[in-house]
C-alpha cells in the first residue's frame, strides 16, 4: 500500500510540480505575490477540457490551455505595473474575473472528459505502437516525470540567459537593474506571463488526468503551489537556480506524498485539506524560525552546562 | 556634453509639504569634466543626480546629453549612457546573485533582456582578467554570491560594473560615505583610476572636502537647489578646507539672518 501511496503521490507531485515551478518564478525570483494562479489553473483546465470536447486534438487544447494562462499573467503584470495596483490586488482582480471567464468557456461548472482523447490516451497509443508491452497503468507517472524534468530544466536554462538574470536582478534589486537598463516593468510582465503560462499548463494536464475541468479546481492552488515552493527550499536551500527548481518538485511530491498520508490513514477527510494544507505553509513557514530558535535553546543549555 | 537647463523640482508640489529641492539649477558639463559636488544636508545634491539619472521626472527645465534632449527619457534607457553609484553599498549590486552574474549584466549593458547565455567561458575569462587588474582578490571568487562581500568589496563592484561599458556619464552620489577610511581610500583611489584611464565624464557626490579639492578639474557648491560655486584650474587647486567652511559659514549665516528676519 504504501509504494502505491509514493508511486501516486509522485504522479500528482510531479503533475503539479509544474503549477509550482510557476509560482516559483513569481514568489521567488521575482518576489511578486500572485494569486492570479487560483484563477489560471482552472482555466487552463476549463480551455483544455472545452477544446477537447469540442473535437479538438488534446495537444492543440494543451497549447491553448498555456498560451490563455499566459494572457492571464500577462493582464495581471499590465495591472500592477501600468495601472499601478498592488502585486495582491492585481492578482485577486484577475483571479476573480477568471471565475467567470471559466464558467463561460466552460458553458457549466463542470465539464468531464470520459471518453475523450486526452494526452495520455494519444501518448499511450503511440508508445504502444512502438513497443506492445508497455505498462499503461504507468502512463502518468512516466509522462509526469518526464515532463517535469523537461520543464524544470527550461526553467534552468532560462533563469541562466540574460533575461533570466534580469529577472532575478528585478525581483533582488530592481534600482540596480534598471540602472543597467533594464525595464523592470517589462520585466515583471514577462515573469508572470511565464509562470501562469505554466500553471495553466498544469491545469490543463490535470483535468486530462482527473478525466474532468470544473470551475473551483482552482481554490487553494496558490498555497499549495507555496507549500511546495517552501517545503523544497526548506529542505534543499537555494544554493543554486538547478537545486532550487528541484527542490520545488521535490517539495510538490511530499506535499502530495503528506496529504495521501493523512487521507489514507484517516487522520481527516477530503474537506479537511484547504486546512490541512494552510497548516502546512504555516509550518514551512516558520520552520527557520523554530530551527533557529532550537537552536539557541541548545546553544544556552551548552554553555549553562560548561560553567 | 551635458546640460542642465533650468531645472526645476518640487517634491509634494501644491502640498503644505511642497518642498523646492532644485531651483533654475543650471550646470554645463564639458566632455572628460571631473566635477566633484559638496554642499550640506537637504542641498539638493543628490536629487541633481536622480533627475540627471531619470530616477525623479523634473518639473520644468531640460537636460541635454551631447545635444540630445533626454527630459523625458525613462531610467532604464538613459542607463545606455550612464553609470551609477550610490551611497548604499546594498544598492548597486543584487545580493542573492553572484560576482559573475552581476558582472555579466553589466557587460550586456542596454541589451539585458535576450535569450543569449548570461555566462560562458569567455565571459567569465574576461571577468576574472578584469578583476585581476583590482586589489580585491574578487577574480578567484567570481561565483560566490554578492552578499557575501563586504561594503568596501560591493562599491567596488559596483564602480565596476557601471564603467564596465564606458558610460558617457558617470554619476557617484557619496559612494565611499559608508565606508571605513581605509576602504574608502581604496575604492577613491580606484575611482580615479578608472575615470582617468577610460577619460569617464564624472560627476561626484562627497562629503570629504579635502577629496572634493584633491580630486577632478572642478568643484561646485550647492546650496538651496542652487550652484553657489563653481571652481576650476587654480581656483580650484589653491582652494583650502578652511576656505569653503568659511563659505558653508556664510551661507548658513545668510539662513540664519533669514531666520531673523522671518522672526522679527
Ligand atoms: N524621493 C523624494 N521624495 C520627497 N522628498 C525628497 C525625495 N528625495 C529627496 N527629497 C527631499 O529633497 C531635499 C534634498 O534632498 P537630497 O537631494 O537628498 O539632498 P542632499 O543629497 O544634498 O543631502 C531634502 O529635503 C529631501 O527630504
Ligand atoms: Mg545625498
Amino acid at each position: 500500500m504504501l509504494q502505491n501511496l509514493l508511486l501516486n503521490s509522485l504522479e500528482q507531485g510531479m503533475v503539479y510540480g509544474i503549477m509550482a515551478l510557476g509560482v516559483y518564478i513569481t514568489f521567488k525570483i521575482l518576489k511578486f505575490s500572485d494569486l492570479t494562479v487560483d484563477g489560471s489553473f482552472p482555466l487552463g483546465a476549463a480551455i483544455a477540457a472545452a477544446l477537447i470536447v469540442g473535437g479538438y486534438h488534446p495537444f492543440f487544447a494543451t497549447l491553448a490551455a498555456l498560451l490563455a494562462g499566459a494572457l492571464a499573467g500577462c493582464i495581471t503584470g499590465i495591472l500592477n505595473t501600468k495601472a499601478g495596483i498592488s502585486d495582491l490586488l492585481s492578482g485577486i482582480l484577475t483571479m476573480t474575473s477568471l471565475y467567470s471567464i471559466n464558467l463561460r468557456i466552460m458553458g457549466r461548472p463542470n465539464t468531464p472528459l470520459l471518453n475523450q482523447p486526452t494526452i495520455y490516451s494519444v501518448i499511450d497509443t503511440f508508445v504502444k505502437g512502438i513497443w506492445p508491452a508497455f505498462p499503461s497503468k504507468h502512463v502518468y507517472l512516466i509522462f509526469f516525470i518526464i515532463f517535469a524534468l523537461l520543464i524544470k530544466f527550461i526553467v534552468d536554462a532560462f533563469l541562466k540567459t540574460q533575461m533570466g538574470f534580469a529577472l532575478r536582478a528585478t525581483g533582488d534589486n530592481p534600482q540596480m537593474i534598471r540602472s543597467q537598463g533594464v525595464n523592470t516593468d517589462l520585466a515583471k510582465i514577462i515573469g508572470l506571463v511565464i509562470s501562469n503560462s505554466l500553471v495553466a499548463l498544469s491545469g490543463a494536464l490535470v483535468a486530462q488526468y482527473l478525466g474532468f475541468a470544473d470551475a473551483g479546481m482552482g481554490v487553494g492552488t496558490i498555497v499549495a503551489g507555496l507549500a511546495s515552493v517552501i517545503i523544497g527550499d526548506t529542505l534543499l536551500g537555494g544554493r543554486t537556480v538547478f537545486i532550487s527548481t528541484l527542490g520545488v518538485l521535490f517539495g510538490s511530491f511530499l506535499y502530495r506524498f503528506s496529504i495521501s498520508l493523512v487521507l489514507s490513514f484517516r487522520l481527516a477527510q477530503a474537506s479537511d485539506l484547504k486546512l490541512f494544507t494552510a497548516i502546512v505553509v504555516v509550518i514551512a513557514l516558520t520552520a527557520p524560525q523554530i530551527k533557529q530558535a532550537l537552536k539557541l535553546r541548545i546553544k544556552g543549555c551548552d554553555s549553562y552546562g560548561n560553567s | 556634453m551635458v546640460i542642465l537647463d533650468h531645472i526645476q523640482k518640487i517634491f509634494y508640489r501644491n502640498t503644505p509639504n511642497e518642498n523646492q529641492v532644485l531651483n533654475n539649477l543650471s550646470l554645463k558639463v564639458e566632455d572628460g569634466d571631473f566635477i566633484t559636488v559638496i554642499g550640506s544636508n537637504g542641498a539638493g545634491k543628490s536629487t541633481m543626480l536622480n533627475v540627471v539619472a531619470g530616477v525623479h521626472p523634473v518639473d520644468s527645465g531640460r537636460i541635454l546629453l551631447d545635444g540630445i534632449d533626454i527630459t523625458h527619457l525613462p531610467e532604464f534607457k538613459r542607463a545606455a549612457f550612464i553609470g551609477r553609484v550610490f551611497q548604499d553599498p546594498m544598492l548597486g549590486t543584487s545580493p542573492s546573485m553572484t560576482i559573475e552574474e552581476n558582472l555579466s549584466m553589466a557587460y550586456a549593458r542596454p541589451n539585458n533582456m535576450t535569450l543569449c547565455w548570461g555566462l560562458d567561458f569567455q565571459r567569465r575569462k574576461i571577468f576574472k582578467d578584469y578583476l585581476k587588474n583590482i586589489p580585491l582578490g574578487l577574480e578567484n571568487r567570481l561565483s560566490t554570491k554578492v552578499k557575501l562581500l563586504s561594503g568596501g568589496q560591493r562599491q567596488a563592484l559596483t564602480l565596476i560594473m557601471a564603467t564596465m561599458k564606458k558610460p558617457k556619464l558617470l554619476l557617484l552620489d557619496e559612494h565611499t560615505a559608508a565606508l571605513d577610511p581605509k576602504t574608502a581610500q581604496m575604492v577613491n583611489s580606484l575611482t580615479e583610476e578608472i575615470v582617468q584611464k577610460n577619460n569617464i565624464t564624472t560627476i561626484m557626490v562627497t562629503h570629504n572636502l579635502e577629496h572634493a579639492i584633491k580630486m577632478g578639474n572642478r568643484l561646485i557648491m550647492m546650496h538651496k537647489g542652487q550652484i553657489v560655486m563653481d571652481l576650476s584650474g587654480e581656483e580650484k587647486s589653491t582652494m583650502t578646507i578652511p576656505r569653503l567652511l568659511n563659505k558653508f559659514e556664510q551661507l548658513q549665516g545668510e539662513k540664519f539672518a533669514e531666520d531673523r528676519v522671518m522672526l522679527a
